[in-house]
C-alpha cells in the first residue's frame, strides 16, 4: 500500500530526475529554493512546506529529485541541479532549465542532504500533488498514502479531487479516506455512523485502527457497535489472509530447501555418494552470478538468466573433475568418500576466500525481481520468493523429465539399481557416473543462482545449506525425487507454522528433533525405495 | 589447596614482575595483536590488526617511545574462542609483551581476561559490547550500551516519536543482555509490555520472511514503530532485502542497528537499506581535520583507496595514542603503573572533542546516529551533546544497578557495590 506507493513514487523519480520542471520558479519560490541550499538538515522541513504553498512552478520534479536523494547544488551558483546515475558515471542537468551540465565535476557540486523525517514529508508532498495525476493508479496510490495523514488541507484537495474523479477504484479509496476523516471529526453521532459504514470492507491498516479506536471510544452506542461489527468482519479475513501468508512462506522456504538437495538427491540419493562438497557446488554458482554481474555490468537485467547455464556448466565441471580425480578412486568406500569430499569443501572455500576475497560480495537483485505483489492490503507475496518457487519447480520437472526420458537418465537409473549387470549390458558405467555426478553438482549451481537473490554470496554460503540439504534427501527417501519435492515442502511449510509459535531458534530444534524420531520410526524415509535393488 | 593457590599465584606474580623486568631491558617495546586473522571473525578483525600495525609504524616514525623502538608481536586465535586464552597465555610469556590490542566478540574477551589477570597483563578491547564488567587488566575503548543503544533509543523515541519496539538480534550474549536493558529502559520509560516485541534468531539466519511479516503487522497498529537491531554479521544482508522486499521503507519502520558500519555496508547493494540508522561513537563521513588525515593515512598504508574506516578502528586508535601517553607519563611499561597513568588520559576523538579515559577504564565520547546512504557511508542526523562517560555497569539492570567500578584508591574495584560496600572481585 503506502510502501508500494513509495516505491513507485521512487521508480518514477528516477524515470523523471532528468525530465525539467514546465516553468522557471516565480519570485516567491527562488529565495526558498535558495534557502534551501544553505539550510541545516533539520532546519529544512519548513522550507519545503512554505514550497509546496508558495504559488509559483511545480515543486513536483524537485521534491521526487529531492526524494530520491539525486538533488544538488552548484556551489558557486547555487543552482539546483538532478544528477543521474548510470553505472560509474553521474550526469547532471539543470533542474529548471533542463540543461545538460556535463563539464560540472564532483567537486563543484554538493548534495542536498535528506534525512527520514524530510523523506516521509515528501512522500506526503508529492502523494497531495499527484491527486489530480492522470493515470488513475498513481491516483489511488497517493490517495492511499495520504491515509496516515489526514489533516483538513489535505482533506480539502481529495474532496476537490474526488468530485472531478471518473475511475471507480479511486472513487472508492477517496471515499475511505473522506469517511476516515468524518468518524474523527463530525460532531454528529448519525454522520459518524454514516461514515463507519463506508468503511466496512475495506482492509487498510488505518481503517482498522480507527474502527478499534471507534469501537473502545465512541460516545454513541450505536457508532460503538457499528465499529465492532465491522472489526470482527476485518478480523475474520485478516486471519484467513494471515493463513494464506504462512503457507506461501512455507512453500517459499521449501522451494530453496528443494533447489539445495535436489542436486543432492542425485549425488547421494541415485548415486550413494556422500558428497559433503555439495554446498560448495551451490556456492560456486553463486560466484558464477557475481562475476557475470561484474563482466557485464550494463545487463543486471538479463544476469540471472546468463548465468543460470554457466552455472550449471561451472559447477558441472566442477563436479566431473571431482568425481573424474577422487570419488571415483573410493567407490564404495563411504567414510573415506566423506572426508575425502570434506576435504575438498574446504579447499575450494579457501580457494574463493584467495580468488575473490573473504568478504561476501555483492550481487545485485534486477528491477524485476524486487518489490512484491499486492493482493490486498493484508496480504502481499515477494517477487522474488514467488520466482525462486516457480523456478524450484520447473528444474525439478526438468530434471525428472532428464531421468525418466532420455537415454542418459535411463543409463542412470540402470547404474544405480544393478551396476554389475548394467556394466553386462554394455553401459558404461563410468562414463554414467561422471555424467550423474556432474548433473547433480551442475543443478546445485543452478541453485546457487537463486540463493544469490536470497542471502549472502561468499565462502560460507555452502555450510549453511548442506545440513538442510541432506536433511530434505534423508527424510524424502534416498534416491526418490519426488520424496525430495514432498520433503522439502512439508519441512518448510511446518517450519514456517511452527516459527511464529516459538520463535525461529526453536523452530529449526523442533524441525530437527522430529526428523530424528521420524528416522526412528521409518528408517528410509518417506518414500522407500522398494524391489530388490534397496537391499 | 586454598594456601597453595595463594603460593602458586605469588610465585606466578613474581615471574610475571621478572619476566617485565628483562622485557624492560630489552631495546624494544613490544605490542602484541591479538585479533582473529583466519576463521569466521577475520572479515572483521583483520582490518583492527592492520590498524595496529599502522599505529605502530606511524609511532616508530616520530622515534617510538621511551627512547626505544616498538615491535608488534601478531599471533592469530584463528576466531576459536579457547584459543585466545592460550595466545594471550604465550603473548605474555613467551613473547613477553608490554600490552595487548585485541578481541572483538565478547566470549573471546571472556576467554582472554583469567590469563590476562592472573599473568598481570593490559589490554585494550576496542569494541562495543554489553557491558557488566570491568577488569584491572582492561580498558575498554569501544561503547557500552548507555554510549550506543541508550541514546539510539532516546532518539527514536525523542526525534522520531517512536512508541512501539521491535528488539531483534541474534540468539547470543551481546544482543541478550542488551535487549534486557533496553527493555528495563523503555519499561522505565512508560512503553507498555504488548508495545515491545522481542526476537532472536539464530548465527546467519536468511529466511526472515516470517519475522519481518510479524514486523510489518506489528507496525501497522497506528503507532511509529522502529527495529533496534542486534542482529549480527551476514544475517543482516537478507534482513534488509526482505524489509526492502515487503515494501518496508526507513520512512515507516526505521531500523538502528548496532553491529552495521561502513566494513559491513561496503560488500552489499546498500539499495534497500537507505535511510536507516546506525549508532557509533565514529562514522568515516564525519568531517575533521583528524578524520581526513586518518583515513587518508588508512589508505595509504593498506595501498587501497576504497578501503573504508569504521568504529573499531578509532577506538583502536584511541586506545594506542592513550596508551603512549600513559607510557610516557609513566615513564615505564610496567603494567601497573601504566594503569594508573591511564585513568584521566585524554586525546582527540577523530570526530572531534576530546575522549576522557574513566575511573571505570571505560571511555568518555560522544554518540551519532547515522542514516546510510547509498555510497555506503553514513550522514549523521543526531549527535550528544558533549560525550558520555562508559557505564560499565548498566543502571537498568537490576542486578547491576548498585555496583560502579573504579580503579582508583581507596576502591581499587571492578565492581563496588555502592549499597553493601563490598566488593565481589568476580568479573566472569
Amino acid at each position: 500500500m503506502r510502501y508500494i506507493n513509495a516505491i513507485c513514487a521512487c521508480l518514477l523519480g528516477l524515470l523523471i530526475s532528468t525530465s525539467v520542471l514546465a516553468e522557471p520558479p516565480s519570485e516567491a519560490q527562488q529565495p526558498l529554493l535558495l534557502e534551501l541550499t544553505e539550510v541545516k538538515l533539520n532546519k529544512a522541513l519548513p522550507v519545503l512546506q512554505q514550497l509546496e504553498t508558495t504559488e509559483g512552478a511545480d515543486m513536483l520534479a524537485l521534491f521526487k529529485t529531492m526524494l530520491n536523494g539525486d538533488l544538488y547544488y552548484e556551489k558557486e551558483s547555487k543552482r539546483l541541479i538532478a544528477a543521474l546515475k548510470e553505472q560509474s558515471v553521474t550526469r547532471y542537468t539543470d533542474l529548471f532549465s533542463g540543461e545538460e551540465l556535463n563539464d560540472l565535476s564532483k567537486n563543484q557540486v554538493s548534495k542536498i542532504k535528506v534525512n527520514n523525517k524530510l523523506r516521509g514529508y515528501l512522500g506526503e508532498a508529492i502523494a497531495r500533488m499527484q491527486l489530480n495525476h492522470p493515470d488513475s493508479v498513481v491516483r489511488k496510490d497517493a490517495v492511499r498514502s495520504l491515509f496516515s495523514d489526514l489533516g483538513a488541507n489535505t482533506i480539502e484537495l481529495i474532496r476537490t479531487a474526488r468530485l472531478k474523479e471518473q475511475s471507480r477504484s479511486v472513487q472508492d479509496v477517496m471515499d475511505v479516506a473522506l469517511a476516515l476523516y468524518r468518524t474523527e471529526h463530525a460532531a454528529e453521532a448519525t454522520d459518524r455512523l454514516q461514515a463507519v459504514k463506508v468503511l466496512e470492507g475495506s482492509l487498510e491498516p488505518e481503517v482498522r485502527n480507527q474502527l478499534t479506536r471507534l469501537a473502545e471510544n465512541d460516545p454513541s452506542r450505536s457508532v460503538r457497535k457499528a465499529a465492532q461489527t465491522g472489526l470482527d468482519k476485518i478480523d475474520q479475513k485478516a486471519e484467513m489472509y494471515g493463513f494464506i501468508n504462512q503457507l506461501f512462506f512455507g512453500l517459499s522456504l521449501g522451494s530453496v530447501l528443494l533447489l539445495a538437495a535436489i542436486g543432492l538427491a542425485i549425488t547421494f540419493g541415485v548415486m550413494g555418494v556422500i558428497n559433503m562438497a555439495h554446498g560448495e557446488m551451490i556456492m560456486l554458482g553463486a560466484y558464477t552470478t557475481y562475476v557475470v554481474q561484474l563482466m557485464l555490468p550494463n545487463m543486471i537485467e538479463y544476469s540471472l538468466w546468463i548465468a543460470v547455464p554457466l552455472a550449471f556448466m561451472v559447477s558441472g565441471l566442477a563436479g566431473i573433475l571431482i568425481e573424474r580425480l577422487v570419488i571415483r578412486h573410493l567407490h564404495g568406500r563411504p567414510l573415506e568418500t566423506l572426508l575425502a569430499t570434506f576435504g575438498i569443501s574446504l579447499i575450494l572455500q579457501q580457494m574463493v576466500r584467495t580468488v575473490f576475497s573473504p568478504l561476501n560480495r555483492q550481487v545485485a537483485t534486477p528491477d524485476w525481481m524486487s518489490g512484491s505483489i499486492e493482493i490486498n492490503p493484508l496480504l502481499s507475496l515477494t517477487l522474488n520468493r514467488l520466482y525462486i518457487v516457480a523456478f524450484a519447480l520447473l528444474v525439478f520437472m526438468i530434471l525428472l523429465i532428464v531421468l525418466k526420458k532420455t537415454s542418459l537418465g535411463l543409463n542412470v537409473r540402470a547404474v544405480s539399481q544393478n551396476r554389475d549387470m548394467a556394466k553386462a549390458m554394455g553401459i558404461r558405467t563410468d562414463r554414467v557416473d561422471a555424467l550423474t555426478f556432474g548433473l547433480g553438482s551442475g543443478i546445485a549451481g543452478i541453485a546457487g543462482v537463486a540463493l544469490s537473490q536470497l542471502t549472502n554470496v561468499g565462502p560460507n554460503l555452502g555450510q549453511a545449506y548442506i545440513i538442510d540439504s541432506f536433511m530434505v534427501v534423508v527424510f524424502g527417501g534416498v534416491g526418490n525425487l519426488w520424496g525430495t519435492l514432498v520433503a522439502a515442502f512439508t519441512l518448510g511449510v511446518a517450519n514456517k507454522f511452527i516459527e511464529p509459535v516459538t520463535g525461529a531458534v526453536l523452530a529449526s530444534i523442533l524441525v530437527l528433533v522430529f526428523i530424528i524420531l521420524f528416522i526412528q520410526k521409518r528408517p528410509k524415509g518417506l518414500f522407500p525405495q522398494k524391489g530388490r535393488a534397496a537391499e | 589447596m586454598k594456601i597453595k593457590h595463594l603460593v602458586s599465584g605469588i610465585a606466578l606474580s613474581m615471574g610475571a614482575s621478572v619476566l617485565s623486568v628483562s622485557a624492560m631491558a630489552a631495546d624494544t617495546i613490544k605490542v602484541g595483536v591479538l585479533h582473529s586473522l583466519s576463521g569466521t571473525m577475520a572479515i572483521s578483525e583483520t582490518t583492527l590488526k592492520d590498524t595496529v600495525l599502522m599505529m605502530v609504524e606511524e609511532q616508530n616514525k616520530k622515534g617510538g617511545l621511551l627512547g626505544k623502538k616498538l615491535e608488534a608481536v601478531v599471533v592469530d586465535p584463528a576466531s576459536n574462542w579457547p584459543l585466545f586464552a592460550e595466545k594471550t597465555r604465550e603473548l605474555l610469556t613467551k613473547d613477553q609483551v608490554d600490552v595487548i590490542f585485541g578481541c572483538w566478540t565478547s566470549v573471546s574477551r571472556k576467554s582472554a581476561l583469567p590469563v590476562l589477570e592472573e599473568l598481570n597483563g593490559l589490554m585494550f578491547y576496542p569494541v562495543q559490547y554489553e557491558g557488566e564488567e570491568s577488569s584491572k587488566n582492561v580498558f575498554y575503548t569501544g561503547a557500552a550500551p548507555n554510549q550506543q543503544a541508550i541514546p539510539a533509543v532516546d532518539y527514536l523515541m525523542n526525534d522520531l516519536g517512536v512508541k512501539r519496539w521491535v528488539l531483534a538480534g541474534t540468539d547470543y550474549v551481546y544482543p541478550r543482555t542488551t535487549n534486557k536493558i533496553l527493555e528495563a529502559y523503555l519499561k522505565a520509560k512508560g512503553v507498555a509490555e504488548e508495545d515491545i516485541m522481542i526476537n532472536y534468531t539464530p548465527f546467519g539466519h536468511s529466511d526472515w520472511q516470517s519475522i519481518v511479516s510479524d514486523i510489518k503487522s506489528f507496525g501497522a497498529e497506528g503507532k511509529k514503530t522502529a527495529v533496534v537491531s542486534t542482529i549480527n554479521g551476514d544475517a543482516n544482508v537478507p534482513f534488509y532485502k526482505e524489509l526492502g522486499n515487503q515494501g518496508i521503507s526507513a520512512e515507516d519502520i526505521p531500523v538502528v542497528a548496532f553491529s552495521v558500519g561502513e566494513e559491513e555496508l561496503s560488500g552489499l547493494d546498500t539499495k534497500p537499506l537507505v535511510g536507516h540508522l546506525a549508532a557509533w561513537n565514529y562514522f568515516q563521513s564525519v568531517e575533521s581535520d583528524a578524520n581526513s588525515a586518518f583515513i587518508s593515512q588508512w589508505k595509504a598504508f593498506t595501498g587501497n583507496p576504497d578501503r573504508v574506516t569504521n568504529d573499531p578502528m578509532e577506538a583502536t586508535y584511541i586506545g594506542f595514542k592513550m596508551w603512549t601517553q600513559a607510557v610516557e607519563k609513566a615513564g615505564t611499561t610496567d603494567v601497573d603503573a601504566v594503569e594508573q597513568a591511564m585513568i584521566g588520559q585524554e586525546t582527540e576523538n577523530l570526530t572531534g572533542g576530546m575522549a576522557y579515559m574513566n575511573k571505570n577504564h571505560h571511555l568518555s565520547k560522544p554518540v551519532l546516529i547515522g542514516e546510510i546512504q547509498d555510497d555506503g557511508q553514513f550522514e549523521v542526523v543526531w549527535e550528544t551533546e558533549g560525550v558520555v562517560p562508559g557505564d560499565a555497569w548498566s543502571d537498568f539492570l537490576p542486578g547491576s544497578k548498585d555496583l560502579i567500578a573504579d580503579w582508583t584508591a581507596p576502591i581499587s574495584c571492578g565492581n563496588y557495590n555502592t549499597v553493601t560496600k563490598t566488593c565481589s572481585g568476580q568479573n566472569y
